[in-house]
């Protein structure tokens, strides 16, 4: 009898272990305090495709056997974007060229990326003489599907080339030449058979599509249907990444959710977006944006929040790195959207790396090392009680 | 360090005295002596004859469920046949034999032959091996049966660290020496060795577990340069054993077709094992732990660590030892297991920062023995791993419980 008891009592034991399993394991951290995670409304079949993007973003990593190099920057998408984050020192790009807006005279030399990496028995490329460069920390990847889907007209609202309003900012688009690969979304803007650049530090790139295929050619050394050409030989290849899973990987970072800004109530976090606001910090990093057409439902016609106008600013001497992309000068950066900033340390190994090239390691440094266009607002900053300054990096850290 | 090693393994050569097993072939009951080694672990298994053929046959299976999650996903109930691992012995002659295991992992996702090599006894302390060995580094690789073990999952520094189980072909010697409660011993092979994917495979890491996905190395080397394993061991009954291993080769293809392609890239690895049974309380605790140098070429990425290190420690407690169920040498113990392994030991280049890229788990256990030859095991299972950077570690935490029983 007390055998039989004994063995009711193992089996209990083990059957309420199985049941309580699940309490036993790691939550899952809350939405707001990490950058992966779809948008809401997706289909069945989109999740699906989210999933195989996620994987080939995330977990595959290339090989010289799958096509790596010969020369590179990083074996995988997710060396540079830790959690879909900031990019670290570490895998921060160059990319070399000239000064001008004259076009890039060095792709025969390996422009416009340099790979600094290489398989066993090759060498990485260097900067070839005359050519001037810039270093680029790579940037999250959240809630890009939102920024593609802002319609040109509503760039070209906002853009101040003049500034017309004369307060000392004006904002312009990159013009871009577009890859033949690309489809125009409706109602696209044109000049001079160019078109919008809206990714990138210089906005260089059309869409996603022309990101990440030129992120597999560029930083890995992988040719696809897109970017053909091998970055060592210069000479036509087959494929190294499929079609497919290029596409996946875009969809993946289309349907990225938007990151969630946190304690949007405190009273800090309150007071310091209005010190924000009059600090004219927003005037370039707009606090809010409007999609447009998006064959992706749950992103077409939404209102967001990125604290990005999507344009070219003049940022001063001490940002003017002397090299350029396209009709951008070397003073001038796209602004970065700012949502997502207190979180960047997460994917940064615990230190923020600011600014184009992550010369910034705090938000004060990265707000300090503003100048051209920012100046006045660098300088409202620089006057504030130092609580004010607190209160308006709480925001910050918020987003 | 690898002459230091051969010469400090010469030494005890001239020491030694070991002898053959010579009843293996018979069906034995476990080992009471104490004065097994880990080296000893490929023989030291139950076998079976069948009447007076000279072969004897062996096997062991390991199946289990598990319920992992990490960081709020899961991938629900999994149940798993680890491995079937079939154990073929044979008496040739009176101081030759012959083994061979054969290992069926994942239902038949992986077959391989772990161990094919015969054995020949020159003199007691110069014994010959040749065939498909396990190298024998540090003390899991060769005493790796899932029966002796009380946790359903294999160390991860034998596994993602260590590339347990490794096995090659090549040949070398081995010796012991008994002298009263002491016994001390050696092993040396050459054999062929690792591949250019210990630093190009898709792990994103330098890892030598990922050659083992060459299976040309059973048929030719990569680079015609031979591993150089050897493992130094004593025990003292009462006490403990420990061993010490090293193992030393180059890795990459320098030469090609009568061209030089590149310089000799070397791999080297040194693990320290220890284990012992503290008299009185019959607590079993045993370590291991390596440290792995890689030649990595300074123009590739520093994601793929130059160094790296990693062990882990097993703390086994029986808790009741008397007959449960009607099995009659029933045992009940309590265990736990701490891991550590670190894939890439340096700083960035860039910031000066720690490269990170470490793993740690602790995994309490409790397990009970039927019998001597049988384990039934139930784990919980808690892991923290870090990103290269450093980032916030993912966490995995859950159940598993399952089976090993050798037949």
């Amino acid at each position: 009898m007390k055998r039989v008891v004994i063995i009711f009592l193992v089996f209990i034991s083990a059957v309420l272990s199985v049941i309580s399993c699940k309490k036993l394991e790691p939550a899952a951290p809350a939405d707001d305090s990490i950058l992966d995670g779809p948008v809401e409304g997706l289909t069945t079949a989109q999740k699906a495709m989210f999933l195989r993007g996620d994987v080939a973003f995330n977990d595959e990593v290339f090989t010289a056997e799958t096509g790596l190099g010969p020369l590179f920057v990083a074996t995988s998408c997710a060396s540079c974007h830790a959690g879909d984050g900031k990019g670290h020192p570490f895998t921060t790009l160059t990319r070399f060229g000239q000064s001008d807006s004259t076009g890039n005279h060095f792709m025969a030399m390996g422009a416009p990326q340099l790979q600094n990496r290489a398989l066993p028995g090759h060498e990485p490329e260097k900067i070839p003489a005359g050519a001037r460069s810039a270093k680029f920390t790579p940037p999250a990847n959240t809630g890009m599907g939102f920024i593609e889907a802002v319609s040109d007209a509503d760039l070209l609202a906002i853009a101040d080339p003049n500034d017309a309003d004369g307060d000392g900012i004006s904002g312009v688009v990159n013009w871009i030449n577009i890859k033949s690969y690309i489809t125009l979304q409706p109602g696209y803007a044109t000049e001079n058979g160019k078109c919008i650049g809206r990714f990138g530090k210089k906005s260089g790139a059309h869409n996603l599509l022309q990101q990440t295929a030129g992120a597999y050619n560029q930083d890995m050394g992988i040719t696809s249907l897109y970017e053909p050409y091998d970055t060592y030989t210069g000479l036509e290849t087959d494929p190294e990444v499929s079609t497919q899973t290029l596409q996946d990987v875009v969809f993946y970072l289309q349907t990225l959710k938007a990151p969630i800004q946190r304690n949007k109530t405190n009273p800090d976090v309150m007071k310091g977006k209005e010190l924000f606001l009059q600090a004219d910090c927003g005037k370039c990093h707009k606090p809010e944006l409007r999609t447009g057409y998006s064959p992706i439902a749950p992103l077409a016609n939404q209102t967001f929040y990125p604290y990005t106008d999507l344009l070219l600013h003049d940022m001063g001497p001490g940002l003017d790195d002397g090299y350029t992309e396209g009709n951008a000068t070397s003073a001038e950066w796209r602004t970065p959207a700012l949502w997502g900033l207190g979180l960047s340390k997460n994917a940064q190994g615990g230190s923020y790396f600011l600014l184009h090239d992550g010369r910034a390691t705090s938000i004060e440094q990265a707000i300090l090392l503003h100048g051209g266009e920012a100046t006045v607002s660098r300088e409202k900053y620089s006057a504030m009680p130092e609580t004010d300054k607190k209160k308006l990096r709480t925001f910050l850290e918020s987003l | 360090m690898r002459i230091f090693v051969l010469y400090f393994l010469c030494i005890i050569a001239t020491a030694a005295n070991a002898q053959i097993d010579t009843n293996l072939l018979r069906r034995e009951p476990k080992d009471t002596t104490g004065m097994k080694l880990n080296m000893d672990a490929v023989y030291n298994r139950p076998f079976l004859t069948v009447g007076k053929l000279p072969v004897a046959l062996g096997g062991y299976l390991e199946a289990n469920w598990q319920h992992l999650g990490t960081d709020g996903v899961t991938e629900g109930h999994q149940f798993q046949m680890k491995r079937m691992t079939l154990f073929v012995a044979s008496g040739i002659g009176h101081r030759l034999k012959f083994l061979s295991e054969i290992e069926f992992e994942d239902g038949t996702k992986e077959i391989n032959i772990e161990f094919a090599a015969l054995d020949m006894e020159i003199t007691p302390l110069l014994n010959f091996r040749g065939g498909i060995i396990m190298n024998p580094i540090g003390a899991f690789n060769q005493n790796h049966d899932g029966p002796k073990w009380e946790f359903i999952d294999r160390p991860t520094s034998a596994v993602q660290l260590l590339p347990a189980t490794y096995s090659n072909v090549g040949f070398g010697v081995y010796g012991k020496k008994y002298q009263k409660d002491w016994v001390v011993a050696y092993e040396a092979y050459l054999t062929n060795g690792f591949d250019d994917k210990i630093i190009d495979n898709n792990t994103g890491r330098t890892s030598l577990p990922a050659t083992k996905l060459n299976r040309d190395r059973f048929e030719e080397s990569f680079n015609g340069m031979p591993l150089a394993t050897a493992k130094a061991a004593v025990k003292h009954r009462k006490i403990a054993e420990v061993g010490v291993s090293y193992m030393s080769g180059v890795y990459n293809k320098f030469e090609d077709d009568g061209m030089t392609l590149d310089r000799k890239r070397k791999v080297e690895v040194i693990a320290v094992d220890a284990n012992s049974t503290l008299p009185g309380i019959n607590t079993f605790i045993t370590a291991e732990w390596a440290w792995i140098s890689v030649d990595v070429p300074g123009t590739y990425s520093q994601q793929y660590g130059r160094r790296q290190q990693g062990g882990f420690a097993d703390i086994v407690q029986p808790v009741y030892s008397k007959p449960l169920f009607g099995f009659e040498q029933s045992e009940v113990n309590i265990a736990c297991r701490l891991e550590y392994v670190d894939w890439n030991v340096g700083t960035f280049d860039q910031t000066g920062d720690k490269i990170s890229d470490h793993f740690m788990s602790v995994v309490p256990a409790i397990s009970w023995r039927p019998g001597p030859q049988t384990v039934i095991r139930l784990n919980y299972r808690y892991n923290l791993q870090t990103d290269l950077l450093g980032n916030p570690a993912s966490k995995t935490a859950g159940f598993q419980a399952g089976f090993s029983s050798y037949f």
